[in-house]
């Protein structure tokens, strides 16, 4: 009797402190973007979006990191996402379950998770070093460095969901694997794909520390992809440090707009990927 | 009969297909060994740009806590020690969280909370790492700075033994400042990896620990935790590694100074922080040098953790782990 008393007690107590733990992970989930909100809105005005970085203690806008972050998130997912639709196709297709291919898939799931900051010293010491200054073009080869494993590996199981009947039907046809692949495979999933370059842009876009040393900051419009350029995850750092009450302001409504810009894009993929689900199961 | 003709396949027609074979089959071959190619470049080019750095100090650079670029005199010790403790606590603060969350989202919570409630913990996931940073320093440490180290300093502070963990001023910004930030950093990464493993477990196994009369817990603690044991300590150790390597959460919060202190009040540093703090403002090559063979170290902890951590999860359905 007395046993069961205490076994009754232990998962009452057990299971209330999941229960808390739960409410406290969403605490701090909530308590962030409470005051990314707070922060943030109030500095949400047109300026934000036509003017330039300003100087210490005038206001201004953030126009060029804009820019610059859109720039080098581009030409890094341009760069990185064919790279790795290419490797995951091979994992997918060709390599099966080959030696070569569980290496790869091991060292592409460790590039998966490696901190960004080394990318950022890779980067310098291959482009930066031998240019001899700080560019946008190597920010964005950081950022398509970033982008490949995350492509790699979503694009190798979106192809695993394409059932193995279609492949065999398009193969019976008389088609080489490569025409399936282009002709069958790809289009049959190509939401597929889509969600995980939209995870690479996500995923993309937020990175900072590949950027310190690689693409650095500048102050002014620039469009020149061989100079430093603005960035919004740079420009976050550096001014939410300043003592500035403006670069403050401008750093927590740069913050604010990243983060609704990846939380769109995760949620988008999100919808995308459970549109699928249900056509794939009838 | 037309239709039969149809289908013979052209001599010419079928050259075309086999060098469009050739061509595609090798794009991809040269795309997957490219990704071995990243890491080999990135270990040739860290080790390469560390070589006069750890050359010149040899192994002193691994024991030595002064870091001073006057004298050009640079030592690992205190980032090191840093890196570790920080990660040590955040990981003892996350862990019991995360399984707390999973086992929530497994076992106990209602069908229609358990979509929004996963997807609000990936969404925490999703959010860049410089917010935690910021969030840390303009809201997270005030909050320490006044209301939890002063307390921790009158209370634990005079102890024998621990009390020397909470000497000092509360400076707000420090060690456990920057430890508490990375467990909430890297809490969902491991609630969603310890949740897809908890999934993954056949529901005869806990219909049979219920059908013996076990409690919930019971089910959990001696039937779905010993089940699910490699998953779960790969997916700590993934977050172990992401602790480790987390920049910017981190340079907003540690303090950045060169130091081994007991105190986990005190301001600190960890090498990601140094290389992101110091690193466009270093003259010098010893000193860049320096930053560099910092991140060699980095390179070594983190891939022996994650490789650790990805072959304990290898057998874990891939799908659900893309994110991480």
């Amino acid at each position: 009797m007395k046993r069961s008393l205490t076994r009754k007690i232990t998962n009452i107590l057990a299971l209330t402190l999941s229960v808390a733990a739960t409410g406290v992970g969403l605490l701090f989930l909530g308590a962030i973007l409470w005051t990314l909100l707070k922060n943030g809105l109030s500095g949400m005005s047109l300026h934000l979006f036509t003017q330039m970085t300003p100087p210490p203690g005038a206001a201004g806008g953030l126009l060029n990191a804009i820019f610059g972050s859109a720039v080098m998130t581009l030409i890094g997912i341009a760069v990185g996402a064919p790279l790795g639709v290419l490797a995951g196709t091979y994992l997918a297709e060709y390599g099966g379950d080959s030696k070569l291919s569980a290496v790869i898939r091991f060292v592409n799931d460790v590039l998966l998770s490696a901190p960004s900051i080394i990318v950022g010293l890779f980067v310098y010491q291959i482009v930066v070093v031998p240019m001899g200054h700080f560019s946008a073009i190597a920010g964005a080869l950081a950022l398509a460095v970033i982008a490949i494993p995350v492509t790699v590996r979503t694009t190798e199981d979106m192809l695993r969901l394409v059932p193995q009947g279609m492949k065999d039907a398009s193969t019976a046809l008389g088609a080489y694997p490569w025409r399936t692949t282009l002709s069958v495979i790809y289009p049959a999933a190509r939401s597929g794909i889509l969600t995980g370059l939209l995870l690479a842009i996500a995923r993309v876009s937020g990175e900072t520390a590949p950027l310190l040393f690689t693409a650095l900051n500048n102050q002014f419009w620039s469009r020149d992809l061989n100079a430093p350029i603005a960035n919004l995850p740079v420009v976050i750092y550096q001014f939410a440090q300043s003592p500035y009450p403006e670069w403050q302001q401008l750093a927590w409504s740069g913050a604010l707009l990243i983060t609704l810009t990846i939380l769109a894009l995760s949620i988008f993929a999100r919808i995308v990927v459970s549109a699928l689900q249900p056509a794939r199961r009838s | 009969m037309d239709q039969a003709t149809a289908f013979v396949i052209e001599p010419r027609h079928a050259a075309r297909q086999r060098l469009g074979e050739r061509i595609f089959k090798g794009a991809t071959l040269v795309a997957a060994v490219l990704v071995l190619v990243l890491l080999g470049g990135v270990t040739i080019a860290l080790i390469k740009g560390a070589w006069p750095a750890l050359s010149h100090f040899r192994l002193e650079f691994l024991t030595r806590q002064v870091w001073n670029p006057v004298t050009e005199k640079f030592g690992a010790l205190a980032p090191i020690y840093g890196t570790l403790v920080t990660s040590i606590i955040a990981m003892a603060v996350a862990i019991p969280l995360s399984f707390g969350i999973s086992i929530f989202l497994t076992e106990l919570c209602p069908a229609w909370l358990k979509r929004p409630v996963g997807v609000a913990v990936e969404l925490l996931a999703a959010v860049p790492s410089i917010i935690f940073g910021i969030w840390g320093m303009f809201v997270f440490a005030p909050i320490l700075q006044r209301h939890v180290q002063p307390w921790l300093i009158d209370h634990l502070g005079p102890l024998p033994g621990v009390g020397l963990l909470f000497q000092g001023p509360p400076f707000g910004i420090g060690i456990l400042t920057a430890s508490l930030v990375l467990a909430i950093m890297v809490l969902p990464f491991i609630a969603s990896v310890m949740r897809d493993v908890f999934e993954t477990i056949p529901d005869v196994l806990r219909e049979s620990a219920y059908g013996l009369g076990a409690t919930t817990w019971e089910v959990i603690w001696k039937v779905v935790l010993p089940y699910s044991r490699t998953g779960v300590v790969g997916g700590i150790m993934l977050g172990l590694g992401r602790a480790l390597g987390e920049t910017m959460a981190v340079t907003f919060v540690i303090g950045n100074a060169h130091r081994v202190s007991t105190s986990l009040l005190a301001p600190g540093t960890t090498i990601s922080a140094s290389i992101a703090n110091e690193f466009t403002e270093a003259v010098g090559d010893l000193y860049t040098s320096s930053l560099i063979a910092l991140g060699v170290l980095l390179f070594l902890i983190t891939f022996a953790v994650i490789g650790a951590a990805r072959l304990m999860l290898r057998r874990l359905d891939r799908k659900a782990l893309a994110a991480v």
